[in-house]
């Protein structure tokens, strides 16, 4: 929405509303009729009390007036019945205000977990190319609105809009010449409102663009606070910080005058048709046209005047239900997104195998795997997890237009360490995208101990690769958990064993509730190296058939570093390992080091072939190029 | 709330008074518009007179308009006030962590901070426009009404008088009931989106350990729990609609009872009784008004509190009197220094450190990942304060100067630094606002940044985004070096800010430095042997402690972990990386 949109109804709100009906119609039918039922008996009865009061006046009060002793058995009886409509008002508004609470809070945790379980489910591609902050608003601001629309707009806007259709056709049914007037003041009251509104409205969307602002200039200065202080730049970002924050007053100002002003206009423009009936009513009743008496125009300007009160609430409630239904829009957006298709039949099993080679499945946990790959015709073949990793003329591109690797021709045999160096954006990080499926090749193949990894359930797949990626992500909960997440029946004794085999034992027991301290906001309070160390031991815990390391010891010092990869290479030995480096240091006792430029491989071996070969890996290593 | 968080209302001060007055006028307005509407009705309609009503009518139309005025008048004062109490609620909060030390921002954490300068001030300004509005409103309302009520019916009267503490009460018992659950809501809020935050940032993670499934369960447990608590919450506020209209039937049902009487006995006209009700309905209108009120301020309540938080947090770091406003030399000296980050008593992070560095000495620090090389030059520029000893820069303790000279003149290149949104000019100037193109450019030669900049199709004007994401790391950190060279500080200090750079460039930098600014003192953090060789002094850590001290030569010689460092990088007879 651009600067001078407002919120506006189009095709897709009515659509969106109506999936959002089908939620509360799909789980609480029976329930949501009722509510309609309870709704409808409770405006009855707030509406009899303007129909009533008329009604017991005219028919049992006046005509006692002067009486010496007035019996007024009739208006108790009267009053017993409309008591009887009251009561099954107040019940009926009990019931549907607390089932509202469990449809709408039952929706909501429908939606969210249905959002969430969708989430899970999007390829890498999606997190890739939406930002965060996007993705989170959809579980912050849109389902919040949503809540509101769903707990008071939508209970209101239904009591309100049957309010005003009762009232609306006993004012015809009064005197028809006099609805005709009211019909034009309530086309006046919609333009005002609409202007009014659409005012508001426009200030809302620009106070949401100034607050996005204030917020990212925000969030971009406390993470740089210390850099900040250090430049004694504060002078500069308070000044940059008044500049927004004005701007931000001034939109949420408009928006909220606008918004408040909505009640005293409606409800004066109210006030003036009372006046206009009023005098034209007066008129034709002393003139004594179209059949008004006194009566009549009484009651008729009692109803003129219960009738601007659900109006105004129906005009208040319309900019929030369109700017929730644009957040509900938003939300099934990311839940028609295609989800991570996997065509793979492949299993990954536990094995044991035999003298002669024999492999055979089993339950328990035996550090031998196989590939589980059954047949058209009924049969299984197991093949032994080797960890064979192959490409054949593999081309990639994250966009059609930009092929980021070329005819990638490789191969890592069992139990080989294979190194990928090259600057940023030569393409390393894809290659191992591209081994667990995070993106799909989409020319040539990779075979995996001979099967196409195409056939293997991406499950299966990713459960036989170790991952230790470039940024570390940690979770909110204890060390302990964390390393855990590695494998979620890991022993103690195994996770201490994981941590000292990535060095990380050491700091973890320095820390003053060790291996039980809890980790907050992905694990600010620990040092990026420290992070890398747990990381690792996370992976090492899981014990996995074939190791990723994607830059995961790059914020580790080098001492350090050859501790790790000790621990490594005796937990990883016999079984294959890829490591992106930007460190030459830590590929250097690599069985093969492939040097990728711009998605191509320029050179390949060993590192001593490497250097005898006096290429590009000889210059990086002596330091005369830089790898950017 | 809080009488410190009122002191940010300052120059709204005249609309947060305006708008109560004028919601008081509307009021009146609104309670004497009834009473004009059953004149027309009872003597003008019923006595068939319509040059009264017309007479009436025009009058009526009069106060319409004033009390559209008045509203109109109220909702905008009531904006502004709100809007700019926020604005300056933001404000205060802002300057108010421009101000603190590196030791108050390590108390918040980054996002914290951030909610608190948005969501949470969004939450007051709603609770406060709500206040200058409807707490004045409501109240002036009830009496205003319970006084029209009173010269028409006493009796009618009494009773009302009886009802509103009384539904007031109930409705008051039911908001604090609720309010507790809602407290525990918004925290279980907090826990479900940081659970859907972690799973959003470390989708790969997930993916990687086929750990979506799991994500799923322990995701439905969060949001079962927010559905528990969130339904008992709103089960509990879900009594005041039946309460108010059980309360507003019963009293219409006693009216009629009492009013028709009156009327019967001729001591009350049958406009008189509408007009009652009608008021009777305002004030239980208002009675509703306050309550919700009272919610959302108890709900904000959580949000002041954090706010106040900041607000009250005392700037640990402030200049002491008589500063000394200029750094004689680059000279740096620990003595005796100990320091912990807790503080008194806490555990140190550096432990009896002495050193002597002279003026324009380059100065190499090495050690392992935790040996606490940071933390030591984190207190030339006093990013902290020494917990023991003291840390001269130029011969003065750092603790006389001003702040803003000392980091004037001890320029510091974090290890985790970052680049702001804005143009490299931009960027660069934050070293000095007033530096010419040809300065900035100069100091980006020192840095060796000027050749890749100039391979930018905007050069110099090229744009950097948020956080510095479209340079390379190699590239950010020559930047932020050369920003930090724009100052020609006396001391400058590189926190391992040429790891992403090769080795060639490294050592042109260190070329540069050494021909360029010769008389600055320049102290080296880094992981690569190479990036200190050819110090004139070379500093080892190793826990908190100063390990070995010497050149290259000395330390090869005598120390087993530089030794050590050096054997496994420089193995093979060539530099590493």
């Amino acid at each position: 929405m651009n600067d001078n949109k407002r919120p506006t109804v189009t095709k897709n709100t009515l659509k969106t509303a109506k999936r959002l009906l089908g939620y509360v119609t799909r789980d609480y039918k029976g329930k949501f009729i009722f509510v309609c039922c309870c709704i409808f008996m409770s405006s009855i009865a707030s509406i009899s009390v303007s129909l009533s009061l008329k009604f017991l006046l005219d028919g049992f009060i006046v005509p006692l007036i002067g009486h010496e002793n007035p019996d007024f058995t009739e208006l108790y009886k009267a009053l017993a019945v409309l008591g009887t409509i009251f009561l099954l008002g107040v019940i009926a508004t009990f019931c549907y205000t607390r089932l509202m609470v469990s449809i709408g809070q039952g929706v909501l945790k429908t939606i969210r977990d249905e959002m969430f379980e969708h989430m899970q489910k999007l390829p890498i591609r999606y997190f890739d190319q939406n930002t965060n902050g996007s993705i989170m608003s959809l579980y912050t601001n849109d389902t919040d609105t949503l809540r509101q629309m769903i707990n008071q707009s939508i209970p209101q806007v239904l009591m309100s809009s049957l309010t005003i259709i009762v009232t609306f056709i006993a004012m015809v049914m009064l005197s028809p010449l006099l609805t005709v007037l009211a019909v034009i003041m309530i086309i006046l009251m919609l333009i005002v409102t609409r202007k009014i509104g659409g005012n508001s409205g426009r200030y809302f969307v620009r106070q949401q663009k100034d607050l996005a602002n204030v917020t990212g200039f925000v969030e971009e200065h406390m993470s740089g606070q210390r850099v900040i202080k250090i430049f004694n730049h504060e002078k500069v970002a308070e000044e940059e910080f008044d500049r927004l924050n004005e701007k931000l007053f001034d939109s949420a100002a408009n928006a909220n005058t606008y918004a408040s002003i909505m009640g005293p206009v409606v409800g004066n423009i109210g006030n003036m048709l009372f006046v206009l009936t009023a005098v034209l009513g007066g008129y034709l009743s002393v003139a004594g046209i179209g059949g008004i008496t006194l009566g009549v125009m009484a009651s008729y300007l009692q109803f003129t005047k219960s009738f601007t009160q659900p109006f105004m609430q129906v005009a208040q409630q319309f900019n929030s239900i369109i700017m929730a239904l644009a957040g509900a829009e938003r939300i099934f957006n990311m839940m028609d997104e295609e989800p991570e298709v996997d065509d793979g039949y492949v299993t990954l099993v536990n094995a044991r195998k035999d003298e002669n080679g024999q492999i055979t499945e089993c339950r328990e946990r035996t550090g031998v795997w196989a590939w589980k790959h059954p047949h058209q015709d009924g049969t299984v073949t197991y093949t032994e997890l080797k960890g064979d990793v192959r490409f054949y003329d593999m081309s990639f591109g994250y966009t059609p237009e930009k092929t980021v690797l070329h005819d990638l021709t490789l191969y890592a045999k069992p139990g080989q360490k294979l190194a990928f160096v090259g600057s940023t954006g030569a393409g390393k990080t894809t290659i191992t995208n591209l081994i667990n499926r995070f993106y799909d090749v989409q020319d040539g193949k990779i075979r995996y101990d001979g099967i196409n990894i195409n056939k293997i359930k991406k499950a299966d797949l990713r459960r036989s690769l170790g991952i230790v990626l470039q940024d570390t992500h940690l979770f909110t909960g204890t060390i302990m958990d964390n390393i855990r997440y590695g494998k979620l029946d890991a022993t103690d004794e195994e996770i201490y064993a994981a941590a000292r085999l990535a060095h990380a034992d050491q700091f973890i027991r320095m820390l003053p509730d060790g291996y039980q301290t809890m980790l907050t906001s992905d694990g600010e309070e620990l040092s990026q190296g420290q992070r890398q160390l747990l990381a690792i031991a996370r992976a090492a815990v899981a014990d996995p058939p074939v190791l990723i390391l994607d830059e995961a010891t790059s914020s580790i010092d080098t001492r350090t570093e050859s501790i790790v990869q000790k621990g490594m290479d005796n937990l990883m030995k016999g079984r294959t390992v890829f490591v992106i480096a930007h460190r030459l240091s830590t590929i250097r006792n690599s069985d093969a080091i492939m040097v990728l430029d711009h998605g191509r491989i320029v050179e390949r071996g060993s590192h001593d072939e490497l250097i005898k070969e006096h290429g590009i890996y000889y210059q990086l290593y002596t330091g005369k190029l830089e790898l950017d | 709330m809080n009488r410190k968080l009122f002191q940010s209302i300052r120059e709204y001060k005249r609309e947060s008074i305006l708008a109560p007055v004028f919601v008081i006028l509307e009021v009146l307005m609104e309670v004497l518009i009834p009473l004009q509407m059953a004149k027309i009705i009872d003597i003008g309609i019923q006595g068939q007179d319509l040059p009264y009503i017309i007479k009436m009518g025009v009058i009526l139309v009069i106060m319409a308009m004033i009390a559209l005025f008045f509203g109109v008048k109220a909702g905008n004062y009531a904006a502004v006030a709100a809007a700019g109490y926020a604005k300056n609620l933001r404000h205060d909060i802002f300057y108010k962590i421009q101000n603190f030390s590196f030791k108050n921002i390590d108390h918040f954490s980054t996002p914290s901070l951030v909610t608190r300068l948005t969501t949470d001030i969004t939450n007051v300004q709603m609770a406060y426009m709500m206040s200058v509005r409807m707490l004045f409103r409501a109240p002036v309302m009830i009496i205003l009404s319970l006084i029209m009520i009173f010269t028409i019916n006493v009796k009618i009267a009494l009773v009302m008088l009886v009802l509103i503490p009384v539904l007031g009460g109930i409705l008051l018992f039911i908001a604090k009931k609720a309010h507790p659950h809602f407290v525990k809501v918004f925290d279980e809020y907090d826990v479900l989106n940081n659970s859907v935050q972690e799973n959003v940032n470390a989708a790969r993670v997930v993916k990687a350990y086929v750990r979506e499934d799991f994500e799923i369960r322990k995701f439905h447990g969060i949001s079962g729990v927010v559905y528990e608590l969130f339904t008992r919450a709103e089960k509990i506020v879900a009594w005041n609609s039946p309460t108010m209209q059980f309360t507003l039937y019963s009293v219409i049902i006693v009216m009629v009872l009492i009013g028709g009487e009156s009327i019967v006995r001729g001591r009350m006209e049958v406009g008189e009784l509408t007009s009652v009700i009608v008021y009777a309905l305002s004030i239980l209108m208002s009675l509703m008004i306050v309550t919700f009120v009272f919610v959302m301020i108890m709900i904000a309540e959580a949000s002041t509190d954090r706010i106040l938080e900041v607000l009250s947090e005392v700037p640990e770091m402030q200049d002491p009197e008589d500063a000394v406003q200029s750094v004689p030399d680059g000279s740096i000296d620990f003595e005796d220094v100990d320091f912990s980050y807790a503080g008194e008593g806490g555990a140190l992070a550096l432990k009896k450190i002495n050193l002597h560095i002279k003026s324009g000495q380059t100065v190499g620090i090495i050690g392992g990942t935790g040996s606490a090389k940071t933390s030591l030059v984190n207190l030339i520029p006093r990013l902290y304060d020494v917990t023991g000893g003291s840390v001269k820069v130029g011969g003065i303790d750092v603790r006389r100067y001003g702040l803003e000279a000392l980091r004037d003149q001890v320029s510091m290149v974090l290890q985790k630094n970052v680049l702001f949104t804005g143009s490299i000019y931009e960027n660069i100037r934050w070293g000095d606002e007033s530096a010419s193109d040809e300065e900035v450019q100069r100091v980006c030669q020192l840095a060796q940044a000027d050749g890749f900049i100039n391979e930018f199709p905007e050069g110099y004007h090229t744009m950097i985004v948020e956080g510095g994401n479209n340079v390379s790391g190699g590239q950010k950190q020559r930047l932020c070096i050369a920003r930090a060279l724009l100052k020609k500080p006396k001391v400058l200090i590189l926190d391992d800010s040429t790891s992403a750079v090769d080795t060639k460039t490294d050592a042109l930098i260190r070329k540069a430095f050494r021909e360029e600014i010769p008389d600055t003192t320049k102290i080296i953090i880094a992981q690569r042997v190479s990036s200190v060789e050819d110090a004139d002094m070379i500093i080892v850590m190793e826990d908190g402690k100063i390990n070995g001290i010497g050149t290259s030569e000395e330390l090869l010689k005598n120390n087993a972990i530089y030794r050590e460092v050096y054997e496994s990088q420089v193995k093979g007879g060539s530099e590493n990386e």
